[in-house]
């Protein structure tokens, strides 16, 4: 067996650096290789979720991408523009709440140009395996489509709303209506100026 | 080493008699955090073998290069440099999975099982038997994890493999999808596997 290296100051400053080089290297090559993959992942989900919650369309909403200062979120609110020969036929609006029952929530609700929801899908939760999961089946989405805000109170029947809670799940239930609220604000908010962007 | 180890032991050990979860309870954060399905635990437990043979191998290779002061750093940053490779691989490659497991990947660096081997064993034999260590160790890691998921997948969701076999609303025992459920089946999971392995060894 080889003998160990010495415990000299040397020693260790020339072994932890040399260590420390090869794995910053390595890692950065590494890099190299997946950050294409994982950004090509990210705008291919958004286009796949954009695609989901809005009518056709033939621009490029990811490219067109509104942000607007919004006081119900910490960041700017992403609004996508959706329009089919020139003519607007809704806007997707990304809806966040820290209220879920593990904190953030985002969803990205689809609006056609009266205000109602087209579509919604989930795109980030940390929600209850089993439970506030379940935000993302068919039976729980299905209430909100084709539905107006303006006349649909998106609260659970629990407050006086018109949306059945998910079984175990009410807060996740609330914080998804919420979520659904702030989005639909926005929509209203910035309708106009979305018309105008292209006319 | 004067003493040559037997190979098939040494592979065996992981899977059985030093288990890592099941006899030596190494790990539990990932064991009892990811589980809640088969997947995830598999996803986890093929994550954490990756580095635990990658980490196993180095250290081995190195280990007489490096002074002992400084050895446990040294470790340190050979496994996270694995855990981020394998964060970054996943991200790209399997989404899905990364989404899945979350903020458990980059916990594998602190999983005590991956520096345990690494300073219990690598530290002090070959590349050939740590090679056979880790895949030992790893295996034993993923089967623990993915018969715990798959126990606790069964017994609250239904399902097995995202296969349902109970239906659509059906009430399953949501207590072992919950955090609470994952103690329970470990403990009894446990019980079990020290009964089994103790009678016929």
């Amino acid at each position: 067996m080889m003998k160990k290296k010495k415990d000299t100051f040397i020693n260790m400053v020339i072994s932890l650096f040399a260590i420390t080089i090869i794995a910053g290297f390595s890692l950065g090559f590494v890099n190299e290789l997946t950050v294409g993959p994982i950004e090509k992942g990210k705008i291919e989900r958004k286009v796949n979720a954009l695609k989901q919650v809005l009518p056709e369309f033939d621009n490029n909403p990811v490219e067109e991408v509104q942000l607007v200062s919004s006081e119900f979120a910490k960041d700017s609110v992403e609004v996508y523009p959706a329009f089919n020969n020139s003519e607007f036929v809704g806007a997707a609006i990304i809806g966040s709440t820290e209220k879920g029952f593990s904190g953030l929530i985002k969803i990205m609700v689809g609006f056609t140009p009266d205000g109602s929801i087209k579509n919604i899908a989930v795109l980030e939760q940390k929600e209850t395996p089993g439970l506030g999961t379940k935000m993302k089946d068919e039976k729980f989405l299905a209430q909100y489509r084709e539905k107006n805000p303006s006349t649909f109170n998106l609260k659970v029947t629990k407050d006086g709303g018109e949306v059945d809670a998910l079984t175990g799940a009410t807060i996740t239930s609330r914080a998804f209506g919420e979520a659904v609220q702030m989005a639909y604000d926005e929509f209203i908010k910035n309708n106009s100026s979305i018309k105008e962007l292209k006319n | 080493m004067a003493e040559t180890i037997n190979q098939k032991q040494n592979f065996l050990k992981g899977i059985v008699k030093e288990n890592p979860v099941f006899v030596m309870l190494l790990g539990m954060c990932p064991t009892l955090g990811v589980t809640s399905s088969a997947f995830n635990g598999l996803g986890m437990g093929v994550a954490t073998m990756f580095v635990l043979l990658m980490s196993n191998i180095v250290v081995s290779l190195i280990k007489t290069q490096i002074p002992s002061k400084v050895r446990i750093p040294a470790y340190i940053i050979i496994i996270a440099s694995f855990v981020t490779i394998v964060e970054m691989v996943l991200e790209a490659f399997i989404p899905f999975l990364y989404e899945q497991l979350g903020i458990f990947i980059p916990l594998i660096v602190v999983n005590c099982l991956i520096l345990g081997r690494a300073e219990g064993f690598a530290s002090k034999n070959n590349i050939w038997s740590s090679i056979v260590d880790g895949l030992g160790m790893g295996l034993g890691f993923i089967i623990a994890l993915t018969a715990l998921g798959a126990a606790r997948e069964i017994l609250g969701s239904g399902s097995i493999f995202e296969f349902k076999f109970v239906a659509e609303d059906a009430n399953t025992f949501i207590l072992f999808i919950l955090p609470p459920g994952a103690f329970i089946a470990l403990a009894y999971i446990t019980v079990l596997f020290n009964k089994i392995s103790t009678k016929t060894t």
